[in-house]
């Protein structure tokens, strides 16, 4: 790892202050910053440690029946919140289903958000890569490209965003906070990740110095609480990136859909909102033919990247598996796998 | 870029000790080779096999993808501080008589990553134990007594 000078700032200001000069990051967690480092795929010559910044790290429900989340939470700990799991279960399944218990300990909010992708190519100095290199390449085009992106890929890159918990977010409408030198602004999730296009590097909205303090879930977001689930196929049991994930979240009457979210993960270089599908699913009968339309609906603009097609139609019964899950109702406990499709051994209680 | 050094004050296992470390330092580095604790163990060294699992503040994290800088002012616990009084702790007597090692490497952090899901409430069946100790690998393939040494630990912790 390259050296680096270490600051740590006492106050939110100081923090995008020192940020805001040129060759800065921020750390919080480390779980992926550090690694990156230790690789030199990023070499900041100043590290800015926010993990220390108060008010950061508080879950506060909001007058309009909102939730705010400080941008250090830690996975496990927003995870194992029982008002939060109860509220929101297929956010806390989502986390629970990521990375190790270790590294939830670690991981926060933002740097989530902020989780580069696990493309081999991004990662290997070696190899051409337009997001870590602008100008460069694609090695992965003509590489080992099976679980790379399907849908809103271009030329320039094919990679992933392999984060679990963006997906259910964006599903329920979840909105960054973001502080910069300009003052505070609030970005929906959906809008701060962005598609490669020709710019694979510019990865989401933050500008120079903005740091993001917190994520913010709208009241709508709890009113799926009672069918909403996270569904999350890995080649591994457990502790693996998503091949391919789904958020679906429904409010169901009478056997209509009143109200329905999905999104996915592991498919697009962003957490992926169908919007499509939930226009289908919309006062529609709440079944398995009309899953089956929604998942058309919501893979109807993929394509494989290289060697991925069966993503697609993977992704598509994930869809599906998601709808018929979410529909049959939040279990009552947390599956003792989250977020497996593998098994339904039931785990703790989601107020727990 | 000169070399620059910061001063870092450390709490582990109820010991204090000042170093001047430079800022790229990790926890693990520090541990091993700047205070001699070779327990905790370097394995991959980029937060994917979890032998270098320590308690910080009594929650498990990787050591690896950890500042020696970040836990200034935090309590740092690592295997050399789990026995009491020149007895083993539970869980250390659990994986002797479970025989649950082979090689030994990843033996320190499944002990470390086993004491936290036991605290933490994640071992009330084989399929939990298997689910939170999957940051723990073992090449050499000891999860099933692993998985039992984790189980009987927990039941003596509950007993």
């Amino acid at each position: 790892m390259r050296d680096f000078d270490y600051i740590r700032p006492a106050t939110i200001p100081d923090a995008i202050a020192a940020a805001a000069e040129p060759g800065s990051a921020y750390l919080a967690g480390g779980t992926n910053l550090l690694d990156l480092m230790k690789g030199g795929i990023t070499s900041p010559e100043r590290i800015v440690d926010i993990s220390r910044l108060p008010e950061l790290n508080r879950i506060e429900r909001l007058d309009d029946g909102g939730l705010r989340i400080g941008a250090l939470v830690r996975n496990a700990d927003l995870a194992y919140d029982p008002a939060f799991a109860k509220s929101y279960p297929a956010v806390a399944e989502a986390l629970l289903s990521g990375a190790s218990a270790q590294l939830r300990n670690a991981a926060t909010v933002g740097g989530n958000l902020l989780q580069r992708t696990r493309c081999s190519y991004f990662y290997d100095t070696a190899s051409a890569c337009n997001r870590r290199q602008p100008g460069t390449g694609c090695d992965a085009l003509e590489g080992e490209n099976r679980l790379h992106a399907v849908l809103g890929w271009s030329d320039a890159c094919i990679a992933t965003h392999p984060s679990d918990f963006c997906v259910p977010l964006v599903a329920l409408d979840a909105v960054v906070e973001i502080e910069g030198k300009k003052g505070r602004r609030h970005v929906s999730l959906e809008e701060f990740h962005r598609l490669p296009g020709e710019t694979p590097q510019r990865e989401n909205a933050l500008e120079p110095g903005d740091l993001i303090v917190a994520v913010r879930l709208p009241a709508e977001a709890a009113s799926f609480s009672a069918n909403a689930r996270y569904l999350k196929v890995r080649e591994r049991t457990s502790y693996a990136f998503a091949v391919v994930s789904a958020a679906a979240a429904l409010v169901v009457d009478g056997g209509k859909i009143r109200a329905a979210r999905l999104a996915l993960g592991g498919v697009a270089a962003k957490p992926w909102r169908a919007r499509s599908a939930e226009a289908v699913l919309l006062g529609a009968d709440a079944s398995e033919a009309t899953f089956a339309s929604a998942a058309d609906a919501a893979l109807a603009d993929a394509s494989p990247s290289g060697d991925n097609a069966f993503k697609i139609e993977l992704a598509r019964r994930i869809v599906i598996r998601a709808l018929i899950s979410a529909l049959s109702g939040t279990p009552e406990r947390l599956p003792a796998l989250p977020a497996s499709p593998f098994s339904n051994i039931p785990g703790a209680r989601h107020d727990a | 870029m000169t070399k620059t050094t910061i001063p870092v004050h450390l709490d582990i296992n109820g010991r204090d000790h000042d170093l001047q470390l430079e800022p790229r330092v990790t926890l693990l580095d520090a541990l091993r080779d700047r205070l001699g604790l070779t327990g905790t163990k370097k394995g991959c060294d980029h937060g994917q096999c979890g032998a270098c699992t320590v308690h910080i503040d009594g929650e498990r994290v990787l050591a690896c993808l950890t500042l020696a800088a970040q836990v200034e002012g935090r309590t740092v616990t690592t295997i050399e501080g789990l026995a009491r009084e020149g007895e083993m702790h539970p869980v250390q007597a659990a994986f002797l008589e479970q025989d649950a090692f082979q090689c030994g490497y990843c033996t320190p952090g499944q002990i470390m990553s086993a004491v936290a899901c036991i605290r933490e409430g994640h071992a009330g069946s084989d399929e939990e134990i298997r689910e939170y100790m999957a940051g723990n690998l073992c090449r050499c393939g000891a999860y099933p007594h692993i998985v039992a040494a984790v189980r009987q630990a927990a039941l003596e912790a509950a007993s």
